[in-house]
């Protein structure tokens, strides 16, 4: 006698649901939660640092939209001075390529992805807003030394449920809104 | 007598005649209409936070505190949207239909007992009322989907009509074995002889007049006519704003009307131990939706062929015999036993779904209905 065919099938889907009813929501209430992102996000911003940066223009002249504009002056030790270098990230796609080209390392990818503004002349980056601070955090994108360095990424998918590492924090029946924050 | 008619009393006593005659009808009517507004509303949200539960998620829980507020927060987006009528449509059906499908769903109140003696009619033919009044909304989903001028809505309607059709048989047998049992066609008088919950008495009538009424009702996994994947909404396509919230309203309207009746019917209605019977109500209502939030979370969406195949080959003999069966045994079992009668129609309808479940059965493990 198999059981298939007397609409045992509908039974064992009414189960699941009825299981799913008693487990934790998977839900991650995002302005309160976040989850870790990937270590090689590419960001909707970049990080640059002045003290590594030689002016020599790579990456404007790798940016497939001509996106990097820099100016510069040659200096007292026969170097580049840069006096302006301004991306418009509102035109920016984020292939990377400025990062990967950078000979020294002085641009990179950030970590943020929450850069909404209300004008288009804010999301133009100018030299100032570009270097690294607490909120702006280069990523590991094409820089596999700062990779190693980054939190692991945490996907619900991931989650050991013995270890209770790995992914979300689940707590069982939460029917409330969790204010602590984690992840980054 | 019910208590409005004793208000008509009281109040002849003081106040002339006609005044005495309609105010009465005017409170029912406006209680009513109070009644179904805010059971809509909390099932909405009781369905948004009961669905995210079965599949893992949350639901709405940021406005207000654990977001009871949300269905306020919909009416009040929905009533500021921009009312669309279509360029070709005919726009006088379009404008009539809402008015359509939600006024027969407000009716079928008239006749449910929320509490001894509190209904608005005690008609004696209340539950052929009920089968009267709920297929007309069927006229108005047709109407919206004719008015539109939009191929899906016009299938989507065509779709409600022999959905209608098909279920409407089933649900009227299996109204019939109870109407048998109690002998009377009023609603007062069903909820009066339940000592014991027809749900015992008779599970297989149960069983289809619950699925003949998600259907009827247009639910999962009966909602072919707003079938997401194939036809986008169905007939209220061309609508918004206003006269969509009517339809929006109707379809829950319909829901709340349709768990009050197989609350009645089937649960017993307003009785029960301790507690005040209108939370008994209340309570039961609440239980028959959640069965209809669950098997819709579960369920997928049935095809046509399936569905018409499962009304006409499945459901209509199973009532055919759950009738012939409560016939005989209300004409030869004493009444005094009816725990004898439980038993036998219990095993009688395990028996039939297991005997139905096998004989739509084709190829090896395909289920087809």
């Amino acid at each position: 006698m198999r059981f298939e065919r007397y609409g045992v099938g509908i039974a064992k889907g009414m189960a699941l649901t009825l299981r799913n009813f008693f487990r934790p929501p998977i839900t991650l209430q995002y302005p309160e939660d976040k989850l870790v992102i990937s270590r090689r996000l590419r960001g909707n911003e970049l990080v640059w640092y002045p003290d590594r940066c030689t002016g020599c223009a790579t990456c404007a002249k790798s940016c497939p939209q001509g996106n990097i504009e820099i100016i510069t002056h040659v200096g007292d030790s026969n170097n580049y001075v840069v006096d302006k270098f301004e991306v418009d990230t509102g035109r920016c796609m984020f292939c990377g390529l400025c990062v990967e080209s950078c000979p020294y390392e002085a641009l990179f990818m950030g970590l943020g992805y929450e850069r909404a503004q209300y004008r288009r002349g804010q999301l133009v980056l100018s030299k100032e807003e570009l270097q690294p601070s607490d909120i702006r955090q280069p990523s590991g994108y094409a820089r596999p030394k700062v990779e190693q360095t980054l939190p692991r990424q945490s996907l619900l998918i991931n989650w050991d449920k013995e270890k209770e590492e790995g992914g979300q924090k689940l707590s069982p029946l939460p029917m409330r809104k969790r204010r602590k924050g984690n992840g980054l | 007598m019910t208590l409005l008619e004793q208000f008509q009393l009281w109040l002849a006593s003081m106040w002339p005649d006609w005044a005495a005659y309609i105010t009465p009808a005017i409170v029912g009517i406006l209680v009513i209409i109070i009644f179904v507004l805010t059971m809509v509303m909390v099932i909405i949200y009781f369905e948004r936070r009961f669905m995210a539960r079965f599949q893992i998620r949350l639901g709405p829980n940021r406005c207000g505190p654990e977001g009871i507020l949300q269905p306020i927060a919909d009416a009040i987006k929905v009533l500021f949207k921009e009312d669309i009528v279509p360029a070709k449509g005919d726009k006088l059906v379009h404008w009539i239909a809402p008015i359509v499908v939600f006024v027969p769903i407000l009716m079928i109140f008239a006749v449910v007992p929320i509490h001894k003696g509190a209904i608005l009619v005690d008609l004696n033919v209340g539950i052929v009322y009920v089968v009267a009044i709920s297929s007309l909304s069927t006229v108005g989903i047709y109407m919206a989907g004719w008015a539109a001028n939009n191929k899906y809505a016009l299938i989507s309607a065509l779709r409600t009509i022999a959905q209608m059709v098909s279920y409407e048989l089933p649900v009227v047998l299996s109204i019939l074995g109870v109407v048998l049992m109690v002998g009377s066609l009023s609603m007062n008088q069903i909820v009066d002889s339940q000592s014991i919950p027809f749900i015992l008495l008779q599970p297989l009538g149960f069983i289809i007049f619950f699925l003949g009424t998600l259907a009827e009702m247009n639910r999962c996994p009966f909602d072919l006519l707003e079938a997401e994947s194939e036809i986008i909404a169905g007939y209220h396509i061309e609508y918004s704003g206003m006269k969509f919230a009517l339809f929006y309203l109707g379809e829950y309207g319909h829901a709340v009307a349709y768990s009050c009746i197989i609350t009645t019917l089937f649960l017993s209605g307003w009785r029960g131990p301790l507690l005040p019977p209108i939370i008994w109500f209340l309570i039961k209502i609440m239980v028959v939706f959640a069965l209809i939030v669950w098997i819709r979370s579960t369920i997928p969406r049935l095809r046509v062929d399936q569905l018409m195949a499962f009304a006409w080959k499945c459901m209509l003999p199973m009532a055919v015999i759950n009738l012939f069966i409560v016939a005989a045994e209300v004409l030869w079992l004493p009444e005094v036993f009816p725990w004898i009668m439980i038993a036998v129609n219990f095993a009688f309808a395990c028996a039939l779904v297991l005997l139905w479940s096998k004989l739509f059965v084709l190829g090896g493990g395909r289920v087809e209905v």
